[in-house]
């Protein structure tokens, strides 16, 4: 966005950056999905929309006002090179995209962002995060590529790709002691990213405590439970209903769903405003938040090993709750019968 | 333009990345500061992933979920073409209110897309901040000009059209960004998740149809139809006024109409899916095929336009194939296939120093030859190319769009506080940066029009209790098959080979890598290059405060989706080392 919106009445306030890189092995995937956020939306983040936020600078590729020439006027690569030169501070590094392996091949670049001004050549992304990372406040992975690796890091991939943990090291800190702050999700659910963001806003204006992240470094109170346990099908599941073929309202665990296993809030939250979503909306999960995607979770079309054995107990078990349930079902189904006209009141009302 | 010399006064300028678009896309130009005008430049990318290579040997049944992931705007295309193509391959026919829920998911998308891109985006280049900081005579002149639609739009002046696309700030600009979130609930309707949907299957989708289903997406799209009987008249004066205020604008941007789109929103009562039937399902299409060069229409037969298409290399970082395993020797109707087909291709990556002499991109070159000449086609971001296409042909006709066979007539019905309107957007003169853009504002209400059709067949569909959405299959053990659709910015197409029940082969070909392609080992320059070179410069500043704002806006008009990067060489003064290629003037300013 390139301006700097001031949130409050702090004048003066120097402003946290906060520079983007979406030139890991990305589709932008995650860009696109912040833009629509609503709970905060990126304008009530940029434009201090809300209360006690920092006034902030964002640096962001995909709507940046700015876009000169390296040679001329507004040029977006440059507060990247100044925040190297240690003239930016503070700022909050994003990454977006696995990390290539640099390292395995003779000349080149697998990703590159902007050029290495000493020679002319591209700057690759892994040198930027070499040379950023110690000096950022806080460094966020968004979305599954750069969290964990995610699609560019399958088996069989020739760049040798990896998340940003694996890249400088699962135990790592900032010098504000912050470990990576990890959003995964392919892409990233809107909210989701937002809200994280949100977080380490007042994190770092003083107003909230270290972001609590569990051991896979995911903000604990977005992937505390398993997509099974926020799903609206999981009543198909405790009632031994499952759907042989797509496009039916019951439990899809036996075409495909590995929502039982799998810490993502969707079903919950939804995707977009509440709207859409996975399993609650008919779409197997694929497990794209978990470190194992995609591998372990492929073919995604088959029952997963695990919910063979488990779907075929609530199979039994669901067929007699549902006896039992239709029994209470027809009896709830009807109304009282002192509801009804005529000269008699038969509610049981005495004087 | 013919070869320039030596010149005296080239200055190089760069941009890499480019901001306000997709991915990673560097433009490297040479312009000549005292003619005022691009004499070179080169597009590059800069990051390499390897789709086709870690896909091998996979589950032909993932392919949709993987090559989702191509693309983090259009996710959805990919998937659909993918499923398209495996519908192919397994020979299964989606029942109909599948195919319509596609449809409606796919043009929500372009609703969205081309909304967000559109005002949030491109609409920067156009807005006061950036006039005023590049041409302030030009801003200046639309303080003085009265708005011709106003009466539709609202905006008295020009200037006020551009002061609402301010960012953040402008109105009209947070309007677009949350039109841009309404569109994608009603993506989300009909596929999941955007931008990687979750409900897509080949043999259908997963999503539960129900009369609640189509009505929350239907009371969504009638708002947006409100939206854009305002939009397309504001487009239009904000467009034309920039004709108006910088005589040659017509300029910026401009190549030879060298177009194609390959069609798009099946006709369930048509579409089977099969490679035999292809030339007339294809036609059949909401969106018609085609190709069109200097404004003529070369075929609308998916066949040919399969058979056409081809891979070059010359300036990528790849090693070539020749020699290696050929897949497919003749298509399901016999006829040869060439070694440089998608369907032949081997993705051998090379990574390199960048050299403007030698290879300098991730993207590779393909063109579609016609018998005499490899064509460096470009899709002009989609909607010119799609609109020029179907108008052309003249098949489409569903009361809400018409083709003319010159233009292409669009109904839009009575809204909340607007009555029936009727917008017809013509063949232009030029295929430009400004018709680029005024294009997707109309290809905005097509996409619209059409769905407002395709929601009345899906609801018929479910009236009439017909509900399923999805159709099983097998997967066979060694069979070909390739999908077609557009995706956003233009041409789509995956080709896929399976053998042994798992995938041999699978080469998808987006938009991008046509409008985004380097010079071929022919010389042609790939579309942005052709585009970029001979732009002449309308921007007041000095070189010192150079922008470059007319380049940008003709290299955004095809709507960019890439991680790349697009340098610049302006004239004067800075003497030009390494990246001074004389031959690549000749053969890029031919």
């Amino acid at each position: 966005m390139g301006a700097t919106q001031s949130a409050g009445a702090a004048v003066e306030e120097k402003p946290i950056h906060i520079l983007w890189i979406n030139a890991g092995l990305s589709c932008d995937g995650d860009s696109v999905s912040l833009t629509a956020a609503t709970q905060p939306s990126i304008e009530e983040i940029a434009l201090g929309g809300l209360p006690g936020l920092p006034k902030i600078a964002v640096h962001w590729p995909l709507i940046d006002f700015e876009c000169g020439p390296e040679q001329g006027a507004d040029t977006f690569i440059e507060w990247f090179h100044r925040a190297d030169r240690g003239e930016l501070e503070p700022f909050v590094l994003i990454i977006e995209g696995s990390i290539p392996n640099e390292a395995i091949k003779e000349e080149g670049y697998w990703a590159a962002f902007g050029n290495n001004p000493a020679t002319g050549q591209p700057m690759t992304t892994s040198e930027w995060l070499d040379r950023l990372a110690p000096k950022a406040l806080a460094v966020v992975a968004t979305g599954t590529c750069a969290t964990y690796g995610g699609i560019h890091a399958m088996e069989g991939n020739p760049t040798g790709a990896m998340g940003v943990p694996d890249y400088l090291g699962w135990d790592w800190r900032s010098k504000a002691d912050i470990p990576i702050v990890c959003v995964p999700g392919c892409p990233v659910q809107p909210d989701n990213m937002a809200e994280t963001l949100t977080y380490l806003l007042y994190q770092a204006a003083g107003q909230a405590p270290m972001i609590p992240l569990d051991d896979k470094l995911r903000p604990q109170w977005l992937f505390g439970m398993t997509v099974h346990e926020g799903c609206d099908r999981g009543g198909f599941y405790e009632q031994g209903q499952f759907a042989k073929a797509y496009g039916t309202p019951e439990c899809i665990v036996k075409i495909g769903c590995w929502g039982p296993v799998v810490k993502c809030n969707v079903p919950k939250r939804g995707w977009i405003n509440g709207v859409g979503g996975c399993p609650n909306v008919g779409g197997i999960c694929i497990a794209c938040t978990m470190p194992g995607f995609p591998d372990k979770f492929m073919p995604f079309m088959d029952e997963p090993p695990g919910a063979h054995v488990s779907a075929n107990g609530s199979g039994m078990y669901g067929a007699m709750i549902r006896r039992l349930r239709n029994i209470t079902a027809k009896t709830v189904d009807k109304e009282p019968k002192w509801r009804h006209r005529g000269p008699e009141l038969t509610t049981g009302y005495r004087r | 333009m013919t070869m320039q010399q030596e010149r005296e006064g080239l200055v190089e300028m760069s941009w890499d990345p480019i901001t306000r678009i997709v991915g990673s896309l560097g433009i490297y130009t040479k312009i000549d500061w005292k003619q005022k005008q691009v004499v070179e430049c080169y597009s590059t990318s800069s990051v390499f992933r390897g789709y086709s290579i870690f896909m091998k040997g996979k589950d032909p049944r993932d392919a949709h979920f993987i090559t989702s992931r191509i693309c983090g705007i259009c996710g959805d295309n990919h998937a659909t073409c993918s499923v398209y193509a495996q519908n192919q391959a397994y020979g299964v026919q989606p029942p109909h209110l599948g195919e319509w829920i596609v449809n409606l998911g796919e043009a929500a998308e372009y609703m969205f897309d081309h909304n967000i891109f559109q005002e949030n985006l491109v609409g920067v280049d156009y807005c006061e901040r950036m006039v005023r900081e590049t041409n302030p005579g030009v801003w200046e002149k639309a303080k003085n000009t009265p708005a011709p639609g106003a009466a539709q739009h609202g905006y008295k002046t020009i200037a006020e059209i551009m002061t609402s696309l301010n960012p953040l700030e402008g109105e009209f600009y947070r309007e677009a960004l949350q039109v841009s979130r309404t569109t994608r609930e009603m993506f989300c309707l009909m596929e999941g998740r955007h931008v990687h949907p979750s409900t897509l299957y080949p043999g259908g989708v997963g999503t539960v149809a129900t009369v609640q289903l189509f009505t929350d997406y239907l009371s969504r799209l009638m708002r947006y139809v409100e939206f854009m009987k305002r939009v397309v008249p504001m487009h239009d004066d904000l467009f034309d006024f920039f004709y108006e205020a910088l005589p040659g604008y017509e300029e910026v941007g401009r190549r030879r109409v060298l177009l194609g789109c390959w069609g798009a929103l099946n006709d369930p009562d048509h579409c089977d899916f099969s490679y035999e039937r292809m030339s007339d399902w294809g036609r059949k299409m909401f969106v018609t095929p085609g190709i069109v060069v200097d404004g003529k229409l070369v075929t609308n037969d998916l066949v040919k336009i399969n058979l056409g298409i081809r891979i070059l290399l010359g300036s990528s970082y790849y090693d070539d194939w020749q020699g290696e395993q050929v897949f497919v020797h003749r298509d399901p109707l016999g006829n040869p296939v060439d070694v440089r087909h998608p369907w032949n291709q081997h993705t051998l990556p090379k990574p390199q120093k960048r050299d403007f002499d030698g290879a300098y991109s991730w993207v590779m070159s393909p063109r579609w030859f016609d018998g005499a000449d490899h064509l460096a086609l470009d899709t002009g971001g989609g909607p010119i190319a799609r609109l020029w296409s179907t108008a052309l042909s003249g098949l489409v006709d569903i009361g809400y769009v018409r083709a003319t066979g010159h233009s292409v007539i669009i109904n839009l019905p009575k809204t909340l506080t607007k009555p029936e309107v009727s917008f017809e957007w013509k063949i232009p003169r030029w295929s430009n940066a400004l018709e680029r853009n005024r294009a997707r504002t109309y290809f905005q209400a097509y996409a619209a029009a059409v769905a407002l059709h395709a929601c009345e067949k899906a609801l018929g569909e479910v009236r009439a209790g017909r509900t399923q959405t999805w159709e099983p299959f097998t997967v066979p053990k060694d069979v070909n098959s390739v999908g077609f659709t557009e995706a956003v910015r233009g041409v789509l197409s995956h080709h896929m080979v399976i053998r042994d029940g798992k995938i041999a082969n699978y080469h998808p070909y987006p938009p991008t890598p046509w409008n985004g392609s380097v010079r071929d080992r022919y010389g042609t320059p790939g579309p942005y290059e052709d585009a970029v070179q001979n732009t002449p410069i309308f921007e007041e500043n000095t070189q010192e405060n150079f922008k470059g704002i007319d380049i940008m806006r003709a290299v955004r008009s095809f709507d960019p989706c890439l991680p790349c990067g697009v340098h610049m060489y302006t004239g004067d003064g800075n003497v030009l080392r390494k990246l001074h290629t004389p031959h690549a003037f000749a053969s890029g300013a031919a």
